[in-house]
């Protein structure tokens, strides 16, 4: 009988080592001014998104360009869950029950989260066990179909106008809280027997089936766990900017997302941080630039679009360099047990 | 006869997408990369025919398909080839950041707004045929994509180097054992995707009139769509998944009842996912997808 708990010390290790970097990252942002506050804000929010992602992609080396889809349903439940009933009553004309519920923001976000997780689980069984490219491009049709509709439905969205003044109660603590939740949860996850089950998938899938791994069930499972942080991301977004628009989940953020994953290595959840921490980084220097830089007397600024350049230049560049990612399969929580397995071996 | 109206619409809709899905599919067959730049190449054919406005219209269209060709070389040279064999993820990324460069190289030159031009701009007059209304260009999209289509096949059919294309599709590490040489192959794959590209920009203009940096993203998402539902890796497959797919847009745009027309790409993709989840190898499905152990 084969142990049915392994306690991963990597993984956890990993989380908690990402997590301790996050803490002073924020601790250190309490003291800076407010710009560079919401800077640190958003990211921690793609954070969480990423880690979101990576749950699925990450797992089972299946790409989805379709989760962005469900940050869209996550934002727009919470942000229609949290509204006042009068204000509903102005800009949207919503079935029955929904019309007269208020709820506090933490309820509001688990059910916003765990709709978007259900929606994943009903998408998820008619999708999962395409495979090859067909099941990226599912994903990707129904990234396109959640972006019509809600463009589209005034009744439930507001359609082409945004919904404007959501309770903004994301500050530091709750970005912080939701990525290291996140991040908490993937660790888990990728330790657990389940998770290991779908990682031998990717691996190779002829000798997981052969093995009696039931592909579709496993990716089925990180579908909807991916699918619920993600949304999750998706309702920090909206109550950190206060207003939601449909534009917003779109294509640019989808390649941003991906980008972040994939430039820190999508096979390894030390992985999905880097690549976000870089990203973030890189934009921020180039945005910074952008607004002028001050050289003893004049100022060098250059032209809006630079950031965008700089950035898809650098992606370019790692890509090609380093095509794993950054930092490949490693997981920074190894190196706090690297002598321990050195003198097992000796 | 608003039923043949729709039909001619339909076909000419279909030849564009057509167009657009071989130049994907092309790419894909050979490299298993979904090029999302491919957009930026009927942006570049645009923007070089906005450049050059005033001069003969078939300098202009000349110019452009040049151009574009060049520019899908020099995209394979400096991005794709250093990153050939990595993960399809990698190389999707990849292709993701470069139309994010050219459509932010683009925005910086030339700004954001749409810029208006005349090219072909007669071709919109519609002539009469009977009690139908045909607009030229659509004839014109329907006669020169049955040329290009008839050039392709006799391309693949009967050229060494069109063979060796079809080798490389069907298997490109066995045609590499026998001989057939990669960098070449992938270069002549760049260049017709190139050239096709070019074609799709001449009638995206003439049809909008206009050209922006975001005028390539529309037509590369019908593309992908359209190639897969002909069957990923099938030349023939990607052609008639155009049609279908240029058929089904029509059809919609027809006889959707007037208050779901705003969801009409909706439903589209509903019936794409149908589609995949029915078939999702696509229409003609190459014989060795599947990776054999």
């Amino acid at each position: 009988m084969g142990r049915i708990w392994r306690f991963g010390k990597v993984e956890f290790a990993t989380a908690t080592a990402i997590s301790v970097v996050l803490l002073l990252v924020v601790l250190a942002a309490g003291y800076t001014a407010p710009a560079f506050q919401r800077t640190v804000i958003e990211s921690l929010i793609d954070l969480l998104v990423v880690v979101g992602l990576y749950i699925f992609i990450g797992n089972s080396g299946v790409v989805s360009f379709g989760h962005i889809s469900f940050m869209a349903i996550g934002g727009y439940a919470s942000a229609i869950l949290t509204m006042t009933v009068q204000k509903k009553h102005v800009l949207l004309q919503l079935p029955g029950f929904l019309e007269h519920i208020q709820l506090p923001s933490l309820p509001a976000a688990v059910v916003a989260a765990g709709f978007a997780a259900f929606i994943a689980w009903l998408i998820g069984m008619a999708f999962i066990r395409l495979r090859g490219i067909a099941l990226p491009m599912a994903t990707f049709a129904m990234l396109m179909i959640v972006h019509v509709v809600a463009q589209n439905w005034n009744e439930v969205t507001g359609g082409r106008r945004a919904l404007v003044g959501l309770p903004q109660f994301v500050g530091l603590w709750t970005a912080l809280l939701g990525a290291v939740v996140a991040l908490a949860a993937a660790a888990f996850y990728q330790q657990w027997r389940r998770g290991l089950l779908l990682r031998c998938s990717r691996e190779n899938e002829v000798a997981a089936e052969a093995s009696g791994i039931d592909i579709a069930k496993e990716r089925l499972l990180a579908f909807v766990v991916s699918a619920f942080f993600v949304a999750l991301g998706g309702v920090l977004f909206a109550h950190f900017l206060g207003t939601i628009t449909a534009n917003s989940f779109y294509l640019d953020l989808t390649f941003v997302t991906l980008a972040m994953l994939v430039v820190g290595g999508m096979r390894s959840l030390t992985g999905a941080f880097v690549g976000t921490a870089v990203v973030t980084i890189v934009s921020e220097v180039f945005r910074s630039i952008e607004r002028g830089v001050d050289l003893g007397g004049f100022t060098l600024s250059a032209p809006p679009g630079l950031q965008e350049i700089g950035l898809a230049l650098i992606l370019l560049l790692i890509l090609i360099f380093r095509r794993d990612g950054l930092v490949g399969d490693f997981e920074i929580g190894s190196i706090f047990f690297r002598r321990a397995k050195e003198n097992k071996d000796s | 006869m608003i039923l043949v109206q729709n039909a001619i619409d339909a076909i000419s809709l279909g030849a564009i997408y057509a167009l657009a899905a071989l130049g994907v599919g092309l790419i894909f067959s050979i490299m298993r990369l979904i090029n999302f730049a491919h957009g930026e190449l009927i942006m570049g054919g645009g923007f070089t025919l906005y450049v050059l406005t005033g001069e003969p219209y078939i300098v202009m269209a000349v110019a452009a398909i040049l151009i574009v060709t060049v520019l899908a070389l020099a995209m394979e040279r400096v991005a794709f080839r250093p990153l050939r064999g990595a993960n399809p993820a990698t190389l999707l990324i990849a292709s993701f950041a470069l139309s994010y460069l050219l459509q932010h190289s683009v925005l910086l030159i030339f700004g954001s707004r749409a810029m208006g031009f005349d090219f072909l701009g007669g071709l919109n007059q519609s002539i009469e045929i009977g009690s139908l209304r045909v607009p030229g260009l659509e004839i014109a999209v329907v006669v020169v994509t049955a040329l290009l289509l008839l050039g392709l096949t006799l391309f693949f059919k009967r050229s060494a180097i069109g063979i060796q294309m079809r080798a490389a599709a069907e298997d490109f590490d066995m045609a590499r054992l026998v001989g057939v040489r990669a960098d070449r192959v992938i270069a002549v794959a760049f260049a017709l995707s190139g050239m096709l590209a070019g074609f799709v920009s001449l009638y995206v203009v003439a049809q909008g009139g206009s050209v922006s940096y975001k005028m390539g993203v529309n037509m590369v998402l019908v593309a992908f769509v359209a190639s897969v539902i002909g069957g990923v890796g099938s030349l023939p497959g990607a052609a008639l998944g155009g049609f279908l797919l240029g058929i089904v847009s029509v059809a919609l745009q027809a006889f959707l009842p007037e208050e779901w027309r705003p969801y009409r790409d909706a439903f589209v993709f509903l019936l794409f996912i149908a589609f995949l989840l029915w078939r999702p190898q696509g229409i003609l499905a190459r014989r060795a997808d599947r990776e054999r152990v």
